[in-house]
């Protein structure tokens, strides 16, 4: 049985339907959710996808943390469900407060849109559990706010309970310990600036995301990846 | 000059000076109407028939070019080209320049250039999947050059990536004749299903006039008379003019974009049309005009930013994100129910009506601010035939043969200076977004599949794109110089294995009252038919950009040629801009074999080591040109070749050394006879790397081809070796063209 996906379209996301056509390039089912939904439809796992939702407006996701789905999604992550938010879905989630820390804007002032190489660090993740820890993994990152920053006692603790889900290799935005991603306590809720679905086809020059997504099908319909 | 009856008074001459008609002008706009006009049909005809709108001094000569083919199935003329791509799909194109608007406010100038273009194209129908913009400027030792730069790349950035449309790259160059006048020329893309394909028209007497989007403000106000059409003095005086360029809004735009497909999607509007320059004057009469209807328009239902806006204010604002539907009375419940789920504001603003005639109503019912025959807009524009002239010291430049200047004392070194790394340009653009980017930034042409969201399933079809212009090449010869400009476009989207299909273009030149800059457009326009014809492209848009002079002196003519080709199968990435160790070398077009003699006309190799730009242009032999794309088209796409990459700037030295830097893998090559064919720019030439196993095959098919080939050396190694001449370590010459950019804009 494959897991159904939801994806959250708020106005001004720009990276719903690649979310979409990943998921079903690798078995799985996924379905767009309007912003303004005031619960989501039967599905295994949300994703919040990349953009600029709401304009970016005040700051990434200090607006898209209102909109109405969102109360349905904290629900989900509360009940367990596997919430994944890739690049400006990683904002939100920091906004909306169902991971610590903030995005703010990159070191060097510039917006960079590259492919980098990342460091599984934990895999007691939806998004990674059945990885390597340690594997290295080639994936694009497109982002102006990617610089990851929390206080030192979240740095520790985050440290501490193995939530640095990946790190990049060669630190490209001045991110705290070059973390690139992090879940929650349970591990059913994962942000990552890098984006995971524009490395699915080799034909456009990396496959590594296919893994990260699979690992998120499995862990959605609740069977661990092969 | 004494005014005739049919002329307005001497008051009224003097306000349509100020909104930039002449005498001449305002007189035809009486005899149109019969009487004087006022002040807000004054203010309207001055923006459509603005240079920029009415194309009044290029007009004449455009008609030259070759526009028909069995593909095309939107020539120029309309808001952009259409070709067919095969499967149902069809592919919309158009380029524009924003250079005046970035010279005085370079972000927001830049940003609404991407914002106006992405506009034209979803107004066919069609959603946009990739951007390229060409950018020029002046050297970057320069801090305004470098405060402009910054800017233009940040306002394309900026709002390009947020509005969610892919940035394929395109080109940077610097030089001198910029330094005041830039120029930031967009090209966008975009594709729907064929039968989707819908045209601005408004028809049906009684059907709505629907404006979609932000409000209406004040800026913008004479965008395409002021400052579009007009060369620029000094730069205090300038700084007046930014009131005259738009702020953009990406976020209103993505809106706009997703409303107005769905809108589209669901067959619920009749015409649609896009405001950009001369705003809700032209987008109005120009539907009426396509559809044969007249309109009513009602200034008090437009909605306003700020109070006390006079009718001529909202009528010509070029305030953005605004789009012009319309729509029969009874759908219009359903669209406003689409757009306001995108939040986007609808408000009915006029009506079609039957004659011929646009008026401007103060409100519904109300008194009638204007009335004019809505074709003359713009069919009854000025058409000039303005005086040409072959510049005077033209013969002298062509006669200084840069062949005389000294020998580099090391090869090497110059070569360096010549490397320029475009990735601080495109790494801040989202060149990945819609999945389809096969080939990125950087290499020869961008290389997209052909899919998006609710289209036919185009079967592994895909695009390669690539923009081109060279204002030395052109200042030197604008014929020949423009007919090398299409060629190596042509040649460009060959190395990503595509059948080039149709050409845009945008012609960047100086002030058509210069008699010079009008030979040089009529050149111009000649080379691109010529070679158009010759290599069987229609040309399916354009756009002219004139006055971009600054303190009286004209830029370089710099024609930049879009080019579109189409890939039948991508099933295998092209082999890119690259070397693999153990592969062969191998130039193909060697032009020193047809008898021509290799020069340094024109070369960047001239004008960076010795700021000379004389000379002969090497010659061009179209027919032969027409060849070799050809056998590199069939040579990537039956994946015989490892490497591939235009010689072009720079000449065969630079095309190398990129080859080499991409890869990180080094080469020896002998037999280069010394500096001129070392960095002369001859067209119609490729270096390939061939596996050696491929040698024999890739030789022998040139051989039938027609077409000369000749083995320079091959791949492999750390350093890059032209035996007598050049002799680097790739790590040294990476770090000096990844660096080139970066460290110009952090002096020390």
């Amino acid at each position: 049985m494959s897991a159904r996906v939801g994806v959250v379209l708020f106005p001004g996301s720009n990276c719903e339907h690649d979310v979409v056509e990943a998921i079903h390039a690798l078995g799985g089912q996924a379905e767009i959710v309007w912003h303004g939904a005031a619960s989501l439809p039967a599905v295994d796992a949300v994703v919040l996808p990349g953009g600029f939702a709401h304009g970016d407006y005040l700051r990434p996701g200090a607006i898209a943390r209102f909109s109405p789905v969102m109360e349905a999604v904290r629900a989900m992550a509360a009940g367990g469900g596997a919430v994944v938010g890739i690049c400006n879905g990683f904002q939100v989630l920091t906004e909306a407060g169902l991971l610590p820390g903030a995005l703010q804007k990159n070191a060097g002032l510039k917006f960079i849109c590259t492919t980098v190489e990342l460091r599984v660090e934990s895999t007691n993740s939806v998004l990674t559990s059945g990885m390597t820890p340690g594997g290295i993994l080639s994936i694009p990152i497109n982002h102006f706010e990617g610089n990851y920053t929390c206080s030192a006692e979240t740095l520790a603790r985050l440290r501490d309970e193995d939530r640095v889900v990946l790190r990049y290799v060669d630190n490209p935005n001045g991110s705290m310990d070059a973390i690139a991603g992090i879940r929650n306590e349970q591990g059913n809720v994962v942000g990552l600036m890098p984006h995971p679905e524009r490395a699915c086809d080799p034909l456009a020059g990396s496959n590594d995301g296919a893994a990260l997504l699979r690992c998120l099908l499995a862990a959605a319909s609740g069977v661990r990846a092969a | 000059m004494p005014l005739g009856a049919n002329n307005v008074s001497a008051m009224d001459a003097e306000l349509a000076r100020a909104l930039g008609l002449t005498d001449d002008e305002a007189g035809a706009v009486c005899r149109i109407l019969g009487r004087e006009p006022n002040h807000l049909e004054l203010a309207m005809y001055a923006v459509m028939w603005s240079e920029h709108c009415s194309y009044k001094s290029s007009r004449r000569h455009l008609r030259r070019l070759p526009t028909e083919a069995p593909h095309v199935l939107v020539g120029p003329g309309e808001n952009a080209g259409v070709i067919d791509a095969g499967d149902g799909v069809a592919v919309a194109v158009r380029i524009e320049s924003h250079n005046h608007p970035s010279a005085v406010e370079p972000y927001q100038g830049a940003a609404t250039g991407v914002g106006g273009i992405l506009r034209d194209i979803f107004t066919m129908g069609a959603r946009p999947i990739a951007l390229l913009d060409a950018i020029r400027f002046g050297p970057l030792d320069d801090p305004r050059s470098r405060w402009i730069f910054e800017g233009v790349v940040s306002g394309i950035s900026g709002y390009g990536n947020s509005v969610g449309v892919p940035n394929l790259g395109g080109e940077v160059a610097f030089d001198d004749c910029y330094a005041e006048n830039p120029l930031v020329n967009v090209l966008c893309l975009g594709v729907m299903p064929a039968e989707r394909l819908v045209l601005g028209r408004a028809e049906g007497v009684g059907n709505l006039a629907v404006l979609l989007g932000s409000s209406t403000g004040r800026d913008g106000i004479g965008g395409v008379s002021v400052l579009a059409s007009a060369g620029f003095g000094d730069a205090d005086a300038d700084a007046g003019k930014r009131p005259s360029v738009q702020v953009g809004d990406p976020f209103e735009e993505k809106r706009l974009i997703e409303a107005c497909l769905e809108l589209l999607d669901a067959g619920i509007v009749v015409g649609i049309q896009d405001l950009g320059g001369a705003g809700l004057t032209c987008a109005t009469s120009e539907t009426a005009s396509r559809g044969g209807v007249g309109m009513d328009v009602y200034v008090s239902e437009v909605p306003q930013r700020e109070p006390g806006m006079a009718p001529f204010e909202v009528m010509t604002s070029e305030s953005q994100e605004r789009m012009l539907a319309i729509v029969a009375p009874g759908s219009l419940d359903q669209v406003r129910e689409v757009c306001a789920r995108w939040e986007v504001r609808a408000s009915v603003v006029g009506t079609v009506t039957p004659g011929a005639r646009l008026r401007i109503l103060d409100r519904p019912g109300g008194e009638v601010l204007a009335d004019v025959p809505a074709a003359s807009l713009h069919e009854d524009a000025p058409l000039y035939d303005r005086p040409m002239a072959r510049p005077a010291g033209l013969d002298a430049l062509v006669a200084a043969d840069p062949a005389r200047l000294p020998a580099p004392k090391d090869c090497g070194e110059d070569l360096l200076d010549l490397l320029v790394d475009p990735a601080w340009v495109y790494r801040q653009y989202d060149h990945q977004l819609f999945l389809n980017t096969v080939e990125p930034p950087g290499g020869d042409a961008a290389v997209v599949r052909l899919k998006a969201p609710g289209l036919p399933g185009a079967g592994g079809r895909a695009l390669a794109i690539s923009t081109d212009g060279n204002g030395r090449w052109c200042a030197l010869d604008p014929r020949q110089g423009t007919a090398m400009v299409v060629a190596e476009a042509t040649l460009n989207v060959a190395c990503a294995g595509a059948r080039p299909a149709a050409v845009v273009n945008c012609l960047n030149l100086g002030n058509p009252e210069h008699p010079e800059v009008m030979w040089q457009l009529s050149e111009v326009i000649d080379g691109m038919s010529e070679a158009c014809t010759a290599l069987g492209l229609p040309v399916i848009g354009g756009n002219v950009s004139l006055y971009n002079e600054s303190r009286g002196r004209d830029i370089d003519p710099t024609p930049v040629i879009g080019v579109v080709g189409l890939i039948d199968h991508l099933d295998r990435r092209p082999p890119g801009v690259r070397l693999v160790p153990g592969g062969r070398l191998v130039l193909l077009g060697d032009a020193g074999l047809d008898g021509t003699e290799p020069s340094l006309g024109g070369s960047l190799w001239a004008l960076r080591a010795h700021d000379h730009r004389g000379g002969r242009l090497p010659a061009l032999d179209l027919a032969t040109h027409g060849r070799l794309v050809d056998l590199v088209r069939s040579l990537v796409s039956d994946g015989a070749l490892a490497g591939v990459h235009d010689v072009s700037d720079g000449g065969l030295g630079v095309a190398l050394a990129e080859m080499a830097l991409r890869s990180g893998t080094g080469f020896t090559v002998g037999g280069v006879g010394g500096h001129v064919e070392l960095f002369g720019e001859a067209p119609s030439r490729v270096v390939a790397c061939v596996a050696p196993e491929c040698l024999d095959d890739v030789l022998g098919r040139a051989t039938s081809a027609g077409v000369a080939a000749r083995v320079l050396g091959e791949a492999g190694g750390d350093r890059l070796v032209v035996e007598g001449l050049v002799d680097l370590g790739v790590a040294g010459a990476a770090e000096a063209w990844r660096g080139a950019i970066p460290r110009a804009l952090a002096p020390v």
